[in-house]
């Protein structure tokens, strides 16, 4: 079990790293894909199957897709340029302090040496009895947002109508966004 | 058994590489990954603290997750038209060339 982890939490922060850290966007977009796998099968060691598999659904099958099109789509640059802003050192140092305030607070607390109490799995039936019971309202308004936030998404990346584009590459990207953004 | 701080530092060194990604790369999409990785980190929070809660009945924690991404997820969808946009616009993803506001 302890090994288990160990393996998967070196996976995740190592992939995690890459994805922050590599200069090849591409490479990026694929170790974030790992990361997500890895934070996936910690859901599912924690018990959670039904959560575990909705991220592999939502974050490794849409996101990462997501991103992988848009670094398609967004692809100019061709001159070599430095990759840190130039501001970096400032980000890591001020990263640097919220994690040593995070460690401290977790190792101080009182709470982190709970036992894990003996339970069952949740099963799907019941994770939707309470869907359907105590949590209707936040599922009719997730729903209301997604769907909000999907036309959104079409209108900005859609061409706007009033201003002339260069000419045919133009056509074939916009057609392409509008697919990849549902 | 893992003890529960194993998982609640493992959170916060993911939040902190999220942190640290999106405060230095210069380009538009990994700033967006980088919130990305925070939220996930966010979550592993959850899961964590409702596998090693007293009341193993109560299910708010795994639901507070499933909304948690069902948001991620229109955020990234947002998000990633909005960089595609602002490409069309200045032809660049370079978060150090749009200073069109700047002072």
């Amino acid at each position: 079990m302890e090994i288990a982890f160990a393996i998967i939490a070196a996976l995740t922060l190592v992939s995690a790293v890459a994805a922050m850290s590599l200069r090849n966007l591409v490479h990026c977009a694929l170790c974030l894909a790992l990361t997500f796998a890895g934070i996936a099968a910690l859901y599912l060691q924690l018990g959670a199957a039904f959560v575990g598999w909705a991220q592999v659904l939502v974050y490794i099958g849409a996101v990462a897709i997501l991103v992988v099109f848009a670094i398609l789509l967004t692809r100019s640059e061709t001159s070599v340029q430095p990759v840190l802003s130039r501001s970096w050192g400032i980000g890591i140092a001020v990263a640097a302090v919220v994690f040593s305030f995070l460690a401290r607070a977790i190792m101080t607390s009182a709470e982190t040496d709970r036992e894990v109490p003996h339970k069952a799995e949740p099963t799907v039936r019941e994770i939707g009895n309470q869907l359907m019971t105590q949590y209707v309202l936040p599922l009719e308004i997730i729903g209301l947002l997604l769907t909000a936030a999907a036309i959104g998404a079409v209108i900005i990346a859609m061409k706007e109508p009033g201003r002339t584009l260069p000419a045919s590459s133009e056509s074939n990207k916009d057609a392409a966004v509008e697919g990849s953004t549902h | 058994m893992i003890p529960l701080y194993y998982y609640l530092m493992l959170s916060a060194l993911l939040f902190s590489v999220g942190l640290a990604g999106a405060l230095s790369r210069r380009n538009a999409i990994l700033v967006l990954v980088g919130i990305e990785l925070m939220l996930n980190a966010a979550n592993l929070n959850f899961i964590a603290f409702w596998r090693y809660s007293p009341d193993p009945d109560a299910l708010a924690g795994i639901m507070f997750v499933i909304f948690s991404i069902a948001v991620a997820a229109a955020e990234a969808a947002v998000g990633l038209a909005l960089i595609i946009a602002i490409h069309r616009h200045y032809k660049t993803i370079n978060l150090d060339k749009m200073d069109s506001l700047k002072g």
